[in-house]
């Protein structure tokens, strides 16, 4: 399958991955290559089978909605590799 | 004999009669580690102070008369589970510096037992991956010859036992990740039933068919530490409860014929005209033994095989596509500060932080989900899905378990199959079934096969039983090693 190259910066735009032109252009031919072959499953015929999503076997698992108090030290260790502002995360401005 | 080559059973009578101590077999496998690992590169973090304390502590518990199967047990750990103060990397630049704050339920409860944590296992980056060589931090080598592949994505903790640098490893299968290494290794290793053992803590790959199970020496030894490792977690959802899992299916070890009344299929589409004729008698050698302890051998068929890894190469990378979104810079991770707004940051940090397998993954799946190819690809996929599990619903009508190769081959040339990613793909043609189809499945070593350049390398039996019927599949495994 051909995939050209303003779909393959689409595909990238809408991964948020920052490609270079070279890397842009291996994975145009190595993703129409992988999409050539799983399309085999064209012939299959799927009329009437139902989708599976997933296979636990459980359905509409429910637990109470407790509050439960997470250590402390693990909070402050889960978020301490970012840059931190007034006790919360500070990312890069969203609007120009 | 070296105490890092002790099987966790030997070592157990040896730890409970006093003969020798947690601390002792630690530090023989430390040794062993750095003797060999600067060639083998199994390991990407050793901690070797964290693992010393942690043997004195369970030869303190041994001293008191304490008992567990695991206890003073040294192993190594997949470095895509989560360690308190242990970095894990998921062998991704992404996560290069991440210390993670708790441990992943399976890590929480070896420690709770008593097991020496000794430091985390190269994989391919995120587990993507069936040679290892997709680690961003270089491949690990097969201890059997170091110009080949150790296999992956636990190419890592599959060399690590091999080469004696542990007792024992954790390791994850989303699509064979535990047992085509292990087939590659001459190691056992089991993927559990999904739902058998908790995910949390495991970063996700493919939610849908990610597991974590044991790479061990021996299926003794694997059965000991998934009695540990599973069980229902209220962190995972998707355990499964006890009255789900406790399957009595095994026969009574008691005469010359122990398997009498056992039926083994064998699948045809796994034993193709173009299958090497060595997989195949290596295949027919434990069925003999099998057949000889009373077994019938029959064949089977499961018509939708072809179409698994299809199937699985749009499913995984659709449920990757979408884990792998929280991978964005913020707070913690690889991130480009030169970036001047979000949208551009998250690109940059995740443009540099993910290599090329992952981004492969991450754009194949957001092509499949994305509109007016959602359909076409991952609904579809999803419905022969459900064909190839009723294949196996309909197999084990037949017969009790089924015997299959794990590899169609050794393990290959470093450097061989990595410029083409389809050619990986299709490693995984017997492991995927499984896989999506939420079955247990083992890989033990079933010998020796010629690959291309003449020498010799392992081959794996692959035992594929109803879900949660792990006990039948030990028992069988157990006959063919």
């Amino acid at each position: 399958m051909n995939i050209t190259k303003e779909e393959i910066q689409h595909i990238a735009e809408l991964s948020r991955l920052e490609l270079s032109a070279e890397e842009a252009e291996k994975y145009r031919t190595q993703l129409g290559s992988i999409l050539d072959y799983v399309k085999m499953l064209d012939e299959v015929k799927t009329n009437n089978v139902e989708l599976t999503a997933q296979v636990s076997g459980l359905m509409d698992v429910f637990r109470e909605d407790e509050v439960k108090e997470w250590d402390k030290q693990e909070t402050e260790a889960a978020l301490s590799l970012g840059e931190r502002e007034n006790g919360s995360l500070k990312v890069k401005r969203v609007l120009q | 004999m070296n105490l890092n080559e002790l099987t966790i059973k030997e070592a157990r009578v040896l730890l409970d009669d006093k003969k020798i101590t947690s601390l002792e077999i630690t530090e023989a496998c430390l040794n062993q580690i750095t003797k060999l690992d600067e060639q083998i590169h199994a390991c990407l973090t050793v901690c070797a102070d964290k693992a010393r304390v942690e043997a004195k502590l369970a030869d303190e518990r041994l001293a008191r008369g304490e008992k567990g199967m695991l206890l003073g047990i040294p192993y190594l750990c997949k470095d895509i589970l989560m360690t308190k103060e242990i970095r894990t990397t998921a062998a991704s630049k992404i996560l290069e510096n991440y210390i993670a704050p708790y441990d992943a339920t399976v890590v929480r409860k070896l420690k709770e037992a008593g097991a020496v944590l000794l430091g985390k296992t190269n994989l391919d980056e995120f587990a993507h991956g069936a040679s290892t060589e997709n680690s961003a931090y270089g491949p690990t080598k097969n201890p059997y010859d170091l110009t080949r592949v150790a296999g992956g994505s636990s190419g890592g903790s599959a060399a690590a036992v091999a080469a004696n640098m542990c007792l024992f490893a954790l390791a994850s299968d989303t699509g064979g990740s535990i047992r085509q290494p292990a087939s590659f290794c001459n190691v056992v290793g089991l993927k559990p039933s999904y739902g058998k053992v908790s995910r949390f803590g495991l970063l996700s790959m493919t939610s849908s068919t990610d597991v974590v199970g044991p790479i061990a020496k021996t299926v003794f030894d694997a059965e000991a530490v998934l009695k540990i490792i599973a069980g229902k977690d209220e962190l995972d959802a998707t355990t499964a409860p006890e009255e789900m899992t406790n399957i009595k299916n095994v026969f009574t070890d008691n005469s010359s014929k122990p398997f009498a009344g056992l039926k083994v299929g064998l699948p045809e589409e796994y034993f193709l005209e173009n299958l090497n004729p060595e997989v195949k008698d290596r295949i027919m050698a434990a069925a003999e033994k099998l057949k000889l302890a009373g077994a019938e051998i029959k064949s089977v068929s499961l018509p939708y095989t072809k179409y698994g890894i299809p199937v699985y190469y749009i499913i995984t990378p659709s449920e990757v596509s979408s884990n792998l979104a929280r991978f964005d810079g913020i707070g913690w991770g690889l991130k480009k500060e030169e970036a001047v707004n979000l949208q551009e940051f998250y690109k940059k940090s995740r443009g540099a932080g993910f290599g090329p397998e992952a981004k492969r993954r991450i754009m194949l799946g957001t092509y499949a989900l994305s509109a007016g190819y959602y359909d076409a690809y991952y609904k579809k996929a999803q419905t022969v899905r459900t064909l190839i599990i009723e294949d196996f619903n309909k197999a084990f009508k037949k017969v009790d378990i089924l015997l299959t190769p794990t590899c169609p081959h050794g393990a290959f040339k470093i450097g061989e199959q990595s410029n083409d990613p389809l050619a990986m793909y299709l490693e995984d043609i017997f492991v995927t079934g499984a896989s999506l189809s939420g079955l247990p499945a083992i890989s033990v070593p079933a010998g020796m096969i010629k690959v291309k350049d003449g020498s010799d390398m392992p081959l794996g039996a692959q035992f594929i039983a109803p879900r949660f019927n792990e006990d039948l599949m030990i028992q069988v495994a157990k006959l063919i090693m």
